[in-house]
């Protein structure tokens, strides 16, 4: 258990640039998830803190020390592949005493870390299987426990959910996030799954492009997105965003609602004359597509409303939909970057 | 009805599969045997013994020629080569399929263009850095020569197990508090072994069928291999000595054949576990 700093990491592979100048702290004992596309820097940057790569500038400090420069075997973090990469020539009780046997630990000890780690995930029948016989989940177990089994100073998760079926993936979301509180080991999480991280995360930090664009709670990031990225990136569906007055505004789909149902805000609310298009049941919820006439476009925005409001409405009407004036936020139409200052 | 039928067709292909395979090892075992008046009458039937079954050859091969020399010659260069090639190309291929870029791949195949060189090109020049290094006709020669054909083809095999390897492995390997060295020991070189057993039998192999270096680089028959040295010593001007021959091909390949038959056996298995490439056969 032990903070993570990273300090303007930056990675260049030639002229491209993977990963340009990062900054975060990682409190001990964090759940730190790491969101953005495919192709944002969030893998090299996960691949610089285990130490497989070394990066091109900044600085790495895990527990206070500066471990910029050591290979992965002196910086005691344990990863979690995507693949999971278990060892396929070796049994699943050999590969859970693998990191012990390669630090050299008397085997009796040894023996009792492995059964600490196998009666945590709860494969004490797995054993004496090899990788290959097992299925995604029971695999994701046995990396688990190869990961725990050495107290770790920072668990690493390589979107470990990923190549599991999506029943299963809920579940496991649940489970892990349940061996980090007991075990209360600092862990960084790089995940494309925003459901992952949201649902997970103590924080987030959103990447793109080899930047960090917004580092906070999933409530803070969900509600005040640090820019038109963040905002677009996060939440399904996204924020819907208009031009206005040389500006972005930007509100979720939830807060906009027909001027007539008993929700809706009505004073110092933005109004808005929406032409519906579709209808789209979600479950306990619709989605209404609309279009809005604004200015020489029409623009489309998105609602989410619960079904008796829904009941109410037909495709192709045309209706007055408002959202309060304190949901909006407001973007810099060039920058993208949040304006703090709350005009209309 | 169909099963019966299926089964007994299978079993007939099997038959005839086994009647062919074995065919030449009987031909051998049976003429070994044989007393001269017995295998020069072409009257007889070549499969039964016409007149009763004789050591005499067996015991000339070993009391009348040096076979016992070339035996122990063959091994003792087998051996040494496959360490020679082993120790060569398993670092080698090794390290150009973990190579960043496209030279890996370059190298790799610049290696196995040289494998392509025939040897009857090969043999003049080898032959005077041979005499260069004092080793011609000793077996020195030949363990020095060997490996030119068996180090690029076994790198060219090796590569492609390698590269068949997820690379993540090591790098968990790695993060579990491996140093490099003890990555490519403990993880990658385990998964790659029935690619270093088909190595270890190809060279092993082209080390004792080998005529044409055997032929030119060794003369004296004190350090003749079996290939070179049987034919040498058992056919005189034209006179053949069929039984002796015979023993002496019998001698070297029933047990190579039985070894073989082991190993492939592990060779099957280690392709069947998801742990190496299916590419590696080449």
């Amino acid at each position: 258990m032990a903070t993570l700093e990273l300090r303007g990491i930056k990675k260049h592979y030639g002229s491209i640039h993977a990963v340009d100048g990062v900054d975060v702290v990682v409190a001990e004992g964090e759940f730190l998830a790491i969101l953005g596309p495919s192709g944002c820097g969030k893998t090299t940057l996960m691949r610089m803190i285990a130490g497989l790569e070394m990066p091109s500038a900044g600085e790495i400090l895990i527990g206070g020390k500066p471990v910029t420069h050591l290979p992965p075997r002196a910086r005691n973090v344990s990863m979690v592949f995507q693949s999971y990469a278990l060892y396929p020539n070796m049994t699943v009780a050999r590969n859970i005493a693998f990191p012990l046997k390669t630090r050299g630990m008397p085997t009796a000890e040894r023996d009792a870390k492995v059964a600490w780690a196998v009666g945590i995930m709860g494969i004490g029948h797995l054993l004496h299987r090899r990788p290959a016989r097992l299925s995604g989940g029971e695999k994701q177990k046995v990396a688990l426990a190869r990961a725990l089994v050495r107290d770790p100073a920072l668990f690493i998760f390589d979107e470990p959910l990923s190549s599991l079926d999506a029943q299963v993936r809920t579940m496991a979301r649940g489970e892990l996030r349940q061996l980090h509180d007991r075990t209360g080991v600092t862990t960084v999480y790089v995940t494309h799954d925003q459901l992952e991280a949201l649902g997970m995360g103590d924080r987030i930090a959103i990447m793109q492009h080899g930047r960090v664009h917004q580092l906070g709670t999933p409530q803070e990031l969900y509600d005040d997105p640090a820019d038109t990225f963040v905002a677009a990136f996060l939440g399904a569906p996204p924020m819907n965003m208009l031009e206005r007055d040389g500006h972005i505004v930007g509100f979720r789909a939830e807060y906009l609602l027909p001027s007539a149902s008993p929700a809706a805000a009505h004073d110092d609310a933005l109004s808005l004359r929406m032409h519906i298009s579709q209808l789209e049941f979600l479950g306990a919820e619709w989605l209404v597509y609309g279009e809005i006439e604004n200015g020489a476009t029409p623009q489309k925005l998105l609602a989410k409303v619960p079904p008796a409001v829904a009941a109410t409405l037909r495709v192709g009407e045309q209706r007055e939909f408002t959202v309060a004036r304190s949901r909006l936020r407001h973007f810099d139409s060039t920058t993208g970057l949040r304006v703090r200052d709350e005009r209309g | 009805m169909m099963p019966v039928l299926r089964r007994l067709g299978f079993y007939l292909g099997l038959l005839l599969f086994t009647l062919f395979a074995v065919f030449p090892i009987v031909w051998m075992v049976i003429t070994a045997f044989k007393q001269d008046a017995d295998l020069y009458d072409v009257a007889n039937n070549p499969f039964l013994y016409n007149l009763p079954p004789t050591l005499k050859h067996v015991t000339f091969l070993f009391t009348g020629t040096n076979y016992s020399v070339f035996l122990w010659n063959s091994l003792f260069i087998g051996i040494l080569v496959v360490v020679i090639t082993l120790l060569l190309a398993v670092p080698a291929a090794y390290s150009l399929s973990r190579l960043v870029g496209h030279w890996g791949e370059r190298s790799g195949i610049a290696i196995f263009l040289v494998y392509l060189i025939p040897p009857t090109l090969l043999f003049i020049p080898l032959y005077q850095i041979v005499t260069f290094l004092r080793a011609a006709n000793t077996v020195w020669a030949l363990v020095l020569v060997y490996p030119t054909i068996t180090v690029p083809f076994c790198t060219w095999l090796l590569l492609g197990f390698f590269k068949s390897l997820p690379r993540e492995l090591e790098e968990a390997a790695l993060i579990d508090g491996c140093s490099r060295w003890q990555a490519f020991v403990r993880v990658a070189l385990p998964l790659s072994l029935p690619g270093i057993a088909t190595c270890i039998v190809f060279a092993f192999a082209l080390s004792l069928s080998d005529y044409i270096y055997a032929t030119v680089f060794v003369s004296s028959t004190a350090s003749h291999t079996v290939s070179a040295g049987v034919p040498t010593e058992l056919i005189r001007g034209d006179i053949y000595y069929w039984q002796s021959l015979m023993a002496a091909a019998a001698i070297v390949t029933i047990p190579l054949a039985v070894a073989y038959g082991l190993l492939f056996d592990r060779l099957v298995k280690g392709f069947q576990s998801d742990s190496a490439g299916s590419e590696a056969t080449p």
